[in-house]
């Protein structure tokens, strides 16, 4: 009976959590198809997280409307994803040079990359846009190529300055640490070179941590607002967070800030849906928790 | 032979992608050092997402490039929460527009700081000397920048309520005293019909906290500055009076008047009830008409001894110091000036008209309309911010010290704190000589 109890208090506990973390997604999604009025009116009660009254499809309209949403998800899709497939290359090629390989001076570089994680990003944002204006940039220019100097408002310049990611080497040199050396020394006897160990027997092995740098890596781009805002002036390059500043406007439309709120969520939904199991798996396995 | 050809695709595929990351990606404006590309000129204005202004400015840009041949101007709209952020990252990358606007009180630091150029608009429909004092954005007696309207603040009522109550309606001949105002909060919050009677956006932050609460400390006879030179805070910004006005404000959260922080949208409470008295702006008004008819109640600010008093300077349109083609970008500025658009700038904004020429064109700012009293507000009781380079600093701070004040820090210290930095910044900066 005692056993009994426990596991229903366990249960309750988790329900309660769940609830907890749920609720707001919920009231997100919920309110998106109510008109302002009535979100306003049910906020006193749980017809606030249910789909109830005049539900309609016109706050998302609105959105559409008012941003082109559709344009700013494609660029939060590419850049994102651009961002996560090179991130993973340039830091587990980082974190495999510092974990595998034997070179004199790599745990004072490791211990310099772990360094830089305190340096809040907005301490360096206006020295960081006066350097990717230096940067010297190929553009199309009718039917030629010409050779012009600064990255602003550019796909590039807010994907390349966040491909080298301290918390993602570091964290690929931790899941590294775990697989034995012994797989090294044995590749090498059969003939195999570094870049051949990387790819073929430490990537490979490296599943979970794939995934969760992934995820970590999506994560920041995706909500990406102020770089953005800083370097890329015209719309059709913004992100979708900058989209949500639209809405800040002197008339403000909760129902279509719950709409397009819904709208940005969906994506880092299923992604996180999709990697789960691999997440969890190697932030255990690790013990880095991010 | 195959493996040959798959490794010649995959080289292929990556020079390729990295030529289009460098390459490919480049569109926009990026080529662009200086806000025009020749007779084509770039604009860039707060109002994306806010269609109604917007518009204004999309066909103020149409009818521009329709008038002429030579020049041709571009929009870029950017959210208004960080545009700021935007000109400023823009200016150290010296890639600001030829056009662009400004928040009246940003103008000197702007201007300072070398963004803008000064104008000349001379020979306009429109002249100057036409305009509220408040609309026009000028730095050591250069004109920088110029506002087709200006906002006023203002408290909104339900003149039922306030009747209910036995609280008598103000006018600008008789504002309510201090007395007069703190006794009908206490009235109001005796009825138990409303858990904070008074409503003033404790939960907006920003450029909110100075613009709506410093012409409340002005009036109590303090400042954000001493303007006789711009040269401390101190004795100004925490001398008596001010330290007055601040346990003043205080003493609405302590006594329940006013809530530590208020709900997202403040007029959407004012207009569902749940407070009484709402200290707000101008924009609002027509809103509020059109919901409470007749009951609405215009009610001017508060004299706490020193006079009733409101903000000013609202948006305004001004030109870059780097821009390449001053001469189009003034032709711009001249070709705005235009009553029309004066016109349809407070239509679509709901806001005071910056010349009485436009106002006469505008429903309700007619003379004697139900909101020309914004105009008169704004004649007589405007105060703008601080003219300093250091007015963004000052706002910071102010900000900080109220936010401090209304979460229970005392108001001596809050206020010195905030004059000591502010004298530092002055220091630190040189007092913004040059």
């Amino acid at each position: 009976m005692t056993s009994f109890l426990k596991h229903l208090g366990g249960h309750a506990g988790r329900v309660v959590l769940a609830l907890v973390f749920a609720l707001p997604l919920v009231f997100m999604l919920v309110s998106s198809f109510k008109p302002d009025d009535q979100i306003f009116g049910d906020l006193g009660s749980w017809r606030a997280f249910l789909p109830v009254g005049a539900l309609s499809l016109d706050n998302y309209t609105g959105v559409f409307e008012r941003v082109p949403a559709a344009r700013f998800l494609l660029n939060s899709v590419l850049i994102s994803s651009i961002t996560v497939v090179l991130g993973i290359l340039v830091n587990s090629m980082a974190a495999f040079a510092l974990s595998r390989m034997r070179w004199p001076g790599r745990k004072l570089v490791l211990t310099a990359v772990i360094a830089t994680l305190i340096v809040p990003f907005e301490t360096f944002a206006l020295p960081l846009v006066w350097w990717v204006n230096q940067l010297p940039l190929l553009r199309v220019n009718g039917f030629h190529l010409e050779w012009t100097t600064g990255w602003m408002d550019t796909y590039q310049v807010q994907i390349l300055p966040f491909v080298a990611n301290a918390f993602s080497v570091f964290f690929f040199h931790q899941y590294f640490q775990s697989i034995p050396k012994e797989i090294d020394e044995a590749a090498i006897v059969d003939g195999a070179g570094w870049f051949t160990i990387y790819r073929r027997i430490v990537m490979p092995l490296s599943g979970p941590a794939v995934a969760t740098v992934a995820i970590l890596t999506f994560l920041p781009a995706w909500n990406s607002y102020l770089w953005p805002l800083m370097v890329v002036q015209s719309e059709e390059l913004r992100p979708v967070m900058v989209g949500i500043s639209y809405f800040f406007q002197l008339n403000v439309g909760w129902g279509q800030i719950m709409a397009y709120s819904s709208l940005i969520t969906v994506p880092i939904l299923a992604l996180f849906v999709a990697f789960q199991r691999s997440f969890v798996n190697s932030i255990a396995s690790t013990g880095v928790k991010g | 032979m195959v493996f040959r050809t798959r490794r010649l695709a995959v080289a292929s595929v990556a020079v390729a992608a990295a030529t289009a990351l460098v390459a490919g990606c480049a569109t926009g404006s990026g080529g662009s050092t200086s806000g025009a590309s020749g007779d084509t000129l770039t604009l860039w204005t707060h109002n994306a997402g806010n269609s109604a202004e917007l518009d204004v400015v999309k066909k103020i840009i149409k009818d521009f490039n329709a008038s002429q041949s030579k020049y041709k101007v571009e929009l870029q709209a950017f959210p208004q929460s960080n545009y700021n952020d935007s000109v400023v990252a823009a200016a150290s990358a010296r890639k600001l527009p030829c056009l662009l606007d400004v928040d009246g009180p940003n103008v000197p630091n702007w201007a300072w700081g070398g963004y803008l150029s000064p104008m000349d608009v001379s020979g306009s429909e429109v002249p100057l000397s036409d305009q509220l004092p408040s609309t026009v954005g000028r730095y050591r007696d250069k004109v920088y920048a110029f506002g087709f309207t200006d906002v006023s603040l203002t408290f909104f009522a339900r003149t039922s309520v306030l009747k209910k109550y036995g609280i008598r309606i103000p006018t600008m001949a008789k504002p309510w005293t201090k007395d007069e105002f703190d006794s009908a909060l206490a009235e109001l919050k005796k009825s138990g019909k409303f858990e904070y009677p008074l409503e003033m956006g404790t939960g907006s932050l920003g450029e909110w906290y100075p613009y709506a609460y410093s012409p409340q400390l002005q009036s109590f006879g303090g400042d954000l500055i001493d303007r006789d030179g711009y040269k401390s805070a101190s004795g100004t910004l925490d001398g008596k009076d001010a330290v007055e006005w601040a346990t003043w404000l205080r003493s609405l959260v302590t006594k329940g008047y006013l809530a530590k922080k208020s709900g997202v949208d403040p007029n959407k409470d004012f207009l569902a009830g749940k407070s009484a008295i709402h200290w707000d702006g101008s924009w609002n008004a027509a809103k509020n008409a059109a919901k409470l008819g007749d009951d609405l109640a215009i009610i001017p600010p508060v004299d706490f001894l020193h006079g009733p008093r409101i903000g000013g300077a609202s948006w305004q349109w001004a030109m870059s110091s780097t821009c390449s083609n001053k001469a189009g970008a003034q032709a711009w500025l001249k070709f705005s000036r235009q009553t029309k658009y004066f016109v349809d700038y407070a239509r679509a904004t709901g806001t005071i008209p910056a010349t009485d020429a436009a106002a006469e064109q505008v429903d309700g700012y007619q003379p004697g309309g139900e909101f020309s009293v914004f105009t008169r507000f704004a004649r007589e009781y405007a105060v703008v911010r601080p003219v300093t380079p250091a007015y963004p600093y000052i706002s910071t701070e102010f900000q900080k010290a109220v936010q401090d004040i209304l979460a229970g820090a005392d108001p001596k210290d809050a206020l010195g704190q905030a004059a000591k930095d502010i004298d530092n910044n002055l220091k630190t900066n040189n007092h913004y000589a040059g």
